[in-house]
């Protein structure tokens, strides 16, 4: 009896609703589907994919903020300091401060000073004291240096007039929020597929799924596309982020944009495929994670030009995703270039992907 | 209990097919013989229980029977077919499966979990249909970890009976659960075999085999030592009857407790003496007489009918908690 009234509830829903049920009964798009659930359920990670990256892009974009160019900062010692100090006054690069000889080496030990001049006759010889690795160090010597001559009567040769030049598409932050776009697609499909993953392997939930007729591949897919759905979110808060906080400008198209952030994040939810096919435990994984993001954290010229390494490396540099998807999201970003200068990129993020996937399902382990 | 042994008539007069058969299954780990030549044949319709202590191989047998782990040798056909012969997914369609401790996802509700499981059958049945069966309409929008031990227990059941199976795997359905949760799922299972269902259970409840089973195999390490219906083998003890007792002090003369009239045998596990006995007003007064010859006091005694936990103690010496 009780039956026979549900089937006919059943029945009499809306025949609309027929078709939907129909598309939403495919494994692949209840997999999915729970995906998408499990995550937006979960608010840790939701945080670490969203707020954490602007966070980030906030704190750097802050510390490394184009405005007026920071002044040196020096230390003044030895019984001349004063005469010098009052010779610098007049200069807006440079910031001096008198120091003891104990206090003026404690402050060049940490930092607080790049530089420090030591004069005995402020007429006569200046010994500086820096460390000529340090490239902060190095200017401030040429700028108190050039400031002290000029106040002691140096006449340069040469008129000089300076035009600052800092245009929207060149300044620090542009480069760095493509790579921190890119840097989070590795983040959230390595992080993101790796735990849930091995979650599932420790709850003998996979084992659970390989007793069901499910197909396996469609369960590593579903994966795959659920990050689909995120990336877009992603992608866009990080875009209207830089555009609405830093005037950050995508130069090429949008279109392009999209597809390359897919084409890559694709790649990396292979990649966090493959590194949750063994583990049993999620230290484990999460010790497999590290190994695999480190090097390319390192490497992939998230927050300086990969460029900086020796040539040697390049090739190799040039082989790992980050690179390849760093390097196309600011061909397309900053340079405004097509789809096809990228063509490289695309190809090692798609090989990438693939192999991934195909090694990943053969070597899955599901109990 | 008139109900089941209707249908256990029913079962054996009607058909006798063959739904499961194993033959000489073995799996070791390393030293450890897990499953050391199991041969079974489960028929249809009727509910065949797999009985042991923890650790006696029943999991790894029934994870053999599954297609999730492989056997090191033997044989298994499952509804005329085998596992790895390209017919998996055919034979996964036709199976339910309830493993020993899978958590399903926490974040999702009970009606997402039935759908997600749904999805991958062919032959499914409602979600509406299979969450009443279960009877869990009232925790549908639930998330499953907000459900208790019980409910937990029969959405694992719920999963398992989404795709309209033939055959239903239970590993432990009732491990864990309290009187009144065992009890559902006593009834769920009744259930499915009132519509032709073909159960394989394993518990180490010798109560809950012998409420539910047609026919039980009771195993140890790794072997099936003893096979039939509950009451062939509790019949096996030769009496139906048990005593027993503890005493303050070790008895001086076990041996005499044999030659008691009615006694039928006698054995001591954990410094307590348990009589098999056909004739209780015969054997009583007996052994009373007999302990005070040897000035022994008692400290405990009861008599119970003789159970399959009986049955065990009998043919291993041990009792199913000793492991």
């Amino acid at each position: 009896m009780a039956e026979a009234r549900q089937q006919v509830t059943t029945k009499s829903s809306s025949a609309d609703r027929t078709l939907r049920r129909s598309f939403s009964d495919y494994p692949l798009v209840q997999l999915t589907l729970v995906r998408m659930r499990e995550f937006l359920r979960e608010p840790e990670a939701v945080f670490w994919v969203f707020v954490f990256p602007i966070l980030m892009a906030v704190a750097l974009g802050i510390a490394f903020r184009s405005s007026a160019p920071d002044q040196v900062k020096v230390g003044l010692s030895g019984p001349a300091a004063s005469a010098l100090a009052s010779q610098l006054a007049s200069s807006k690069e440079v910031s001096a401060v008198v120091l003891s000889n104990s206090e003026a080496d404690n402050a060049l030990r940490l930092g607080k000073v790049a530089l420090v001049v030591n004069a005995t006759d402020p007429n006569g010889a200046l010994q500086y004291n820096y460390d000529p690795t340090r490239p902060e160090s190095q200017i401030a010597k040429l700028t108190v240096d050039q400031a002290l001559q000029r106040a002691a009567g140096r006449v340069d040769p040469h008129q000089t007039t300076d035009q600052h030049v800092s245009a929207v598409g060149s300044r620090y932050i542009d480069f760095l929020i493509p790579g921190l776009i890119g840097m989070n697609l590795m983040g959230s499909g390595i992080w993101g597929i790796g735990f849930s993953i091995v979650n599932a392997r420790i709850r003998k939930l996979l084992k659970r799924f390989a007793a069901t007729p499910m197909r396996r591949s469609e369960y590593l897919l579903s994966f795959m596309l659920s990050r689909l759905f995120f990336l877009s979110l992603e992608v866009a808060s990080m875009i209207l982020f830089g555009w609405l906080v830093f005037s950050v400008r995508v130069q090429g198209s949008f279109g392009n944009l999209a597809l390359i952030s897919l084409i890559g994040a694709l790649s990396f939810s292979g990649l966090g495929l493959l590194i949750a096919s063994r583990p049993k435990t999620i230290e484990g994984v999460s010790g497999l994670m590290n190994l695999a993001m480190l090097p390319m954290w390192l490497l992939s010229g998230t927050f300086f030009s990969s460029d900086r390494f020796p040539q040697a490396m390049q090739p190799l540099i040039k082989a790992l995703p980050l690179t390849a998807l760093n390097d196309a999201l600011r061909a397309v970003m900053l340079e405004g270039r097509p789809l096809g200068a990228s063509l490289t990129q695309l190809i090692v993020l798609a090989v990438w992907g693939i192999v991934c996937f195909v090694v990943a399902l053969r070597l899955f382990r599901w109990q | 209990m008139s109900v089941q042994s209707v249908l256990a008539e029913n079962s054996q007069a009607t058909q006798k097919t063959v739904a499961l058969r194993c033959r000489a299954l073995r799996k070791y780990f390393n030293d450890v013989h897990a499953v050391d030549g199991v041969d079974l044949e489960v028929y249809s319709g009727e509910c065949f229980g797999l009985l042991g202590p923890n650790g006696a191989g029943k999991t790894t047998s029934v994870e053999i029977l599954e297609g999730l782990t492989p056997a090191d040798s033997g044989e298994v056909e499952l509804l005329g077919m085998s596992w790895g012969k390209g017919k998996d997914s055919a034979l996964r369609q036709r199976i339910g499966v309830a493993l020993q401790e899978t958590q399903l996802s926490d974040k999702l509700t009970v009606e997402e979990t039935v759908r997600l499981f749904r999805s991958f059958y062919t032959n499914n049945r409602s979600v509406d249909e299979v969450i009443a069966t279960v009877s869990l309409e009232e925790k549908r929008k639930a998330r499953t970890g907000k459900l208790s031990g019980g409910q937990r227990q029969r959405l694992a059941i719920a999963c398992a009976l989404v795709g309209n199976p033939d055959l239903l795997f239970l590993d432990e359905p009732t491990t864990g659960l309290d009187p009144q949760a065992r009890l559902q799922l006593w009834e769920l299972i009744t259930a499915f075999r009132a519509q032709g269902g073909t159960v394989l259970l394993t518990t180490h409840y010798m109560e809950e085999a012998e409420r539910l089973c047609d026919r039980v195999a009771i195993m140890d390490h790794g072997h099936i030592i003893a096979l039939g219906t509950p009451a062939e083998l509790i019949a096996s003890l030769g009496a139906e009857q048990i005593v027993e007792f503890s005493v303050e002090e070790p008895l001086p003369d076990a041996k005499t407790l044999s030659q008691l009239p009615g006694v039928v045998s006698v054995r001591e596990a954990a410094g307590r003496y348990l009589l098999t006995v056909s004739k209780i007003p015969l054997a009583l007064p007996a052994l009373l007489n007999e302990l005070e010859r040897q000035q022994s006091k008692l400290a405990s005694l009861l008599t119970h009918h003789a159970t399959l936990e009986d049955v065990f103690v009998a043919l291993t010496g041990r009792t199913l908690r000793d492991g």
